[in-house]
Formats: C-alpha cells, sequence, structure tokens
C-alpha cells in the first residue's frame, strides 16, 4: 500500500464491465523526500474518499479482487481507507 | 489504471491465438491533460473500442491479461475505458 493524495475525478461512461459502477479517482502518490515525484494514477474508490483527502491505496490485483468482491479482474490499483493521521520520522 | 492517448493501430495476422479478434493499439502514456509523459509507446489489447486521438486508461500486467475473455493469454497492456472527462482538484500537480 502507499499513501496519496485524491486530485481528480475521472469520468468514463465505456469502460470494461468489471468497472461497471464503480467510481474512479484520480490518485498523487506522496513524494519521498529526496525521490522524484510519481505519476498519479486511477484508483477504484471503495472508501466513498473525496477530493483532497489522503487515502492509502493498494496497487495488487488479488488485493484488488478482494476489496472489490469480484473475481480477478482489470483492477489492480483501489483506495482501501482515508488516512485520518500517520506519525513518521522527518 | 495509467492515462495514454492513443496513436495508432497495429495490424498482426499472425498472432497467439487467445488474441484472435482482438484491436491492438499503440498508446502513448499522458496525463489527465493528455500531455505525453516521459514513458515509451506501447502496444496494448483494445477492449473498449477505442480510436486514435482518443483519451483512454489502461491496466499493465497481470490485470491486463484477465481483462480479455480467456485469461490465459500473454496480454501486458490492455486498454479498458474511454475519458469522458477529468475533474480536478484546482492547482493539482501532476
Amino acid at each position: 500500500m502507499f499513501l496519496a493524495r485524491v486530485v481528480g475525478e475521472v469520468v468514463a461512461t465505456i469502460k470494461h464491465p468489471h468497472l461497471a459502477a464503480q467510481r474512479l479517482l484520480l490518485v498523487l502518490p506522496e513524494q519521498t523526500p529526496g525521490r522524484p515525484q510519481s505519476p498519479s494514477v486511477i484508483a477504484v474508490d471503495t472508501v466513498d474518499a473525496g477530493i483532497g483527502d489522503r487515502v492509502m491505496v493498494a496497487d495488487e490485483g488479488n488485493a484488488a479482487a478482494q476489496v472489490l468482491g469480484k473475481p480477478r479482474g482489470p483492477v489492480r490499483t483501489v483506495i482501501v481507507g482515508v488516512v485520518d493521521a500517520t506519525d513518521l520520522p522527518e | 489504471m495509467h492515462f495514454a492517448r492513443v496513436i495508432g493501430t497495429v495490424v498482426s495476422t499472425e498472432k497467439v491465438p487467445a488474441w484472435r479478434g482482438s484491436r491492438l493499439l499503440m498508446l502513448q502514456p499522458c496525463d489527465s491533460s493528455g500531455t505525453p509523459t516521459s514513458a515509451r509507446p506501447l502496444a496494448a489489447v483494445d477492449l473498449v473500442s477505442a480510436a486514435p486521438g482518443q483519451l483512454v486508461f489502461y491496466v499493465r500486467g497481470r490485470e491486463a491479461a484477465v481483462a480479455l475473455q480467456n485469461p490465459e493469454n500473454p496480454a501486458d497492456a490492455a486498454i479498458v475505458g474511454l475519458v469522458d472527462s477529468v475533474r480536478e482538484e484546482p492547482g493539482a500537480v501532476r
């Protein structure tokens, strides 16, 4: 899992049936100091996250299938939690 | 899933049997506004009848293969949606 910020919402009428009725959000991974910024990715929202939220994102096919309660499909990036707080060394 | 622009088609008559009937398109990975990223273009199986010029999103890796009806195929990239619009936080960094 990685931490990210929700920066947008993607609207797509025509999509793979596996993605039907799923909300797609654009998430920007949190940058680690001294490392390049990873590009934003599209993730399936399972926790009703909103733009601006800090979230936890799983990036693995089996995890996605489990969270969505479906057999494996073309989804590997899912938002699995809204982060309230973290306590990290500087 | 990542954004990409469809930049062309790939014609392949002799291909893996599991891909029979599937369209292959060339993609240039890009950001949510359609600006190309430094990633190199790639060929992807088209599952949503995309056309050159369109902004789409695609999956990579094993998830691309399981997107097809028969998951036993060697696809490592598949187009799974056509982007209608992206609503972004004002001033967001891409």
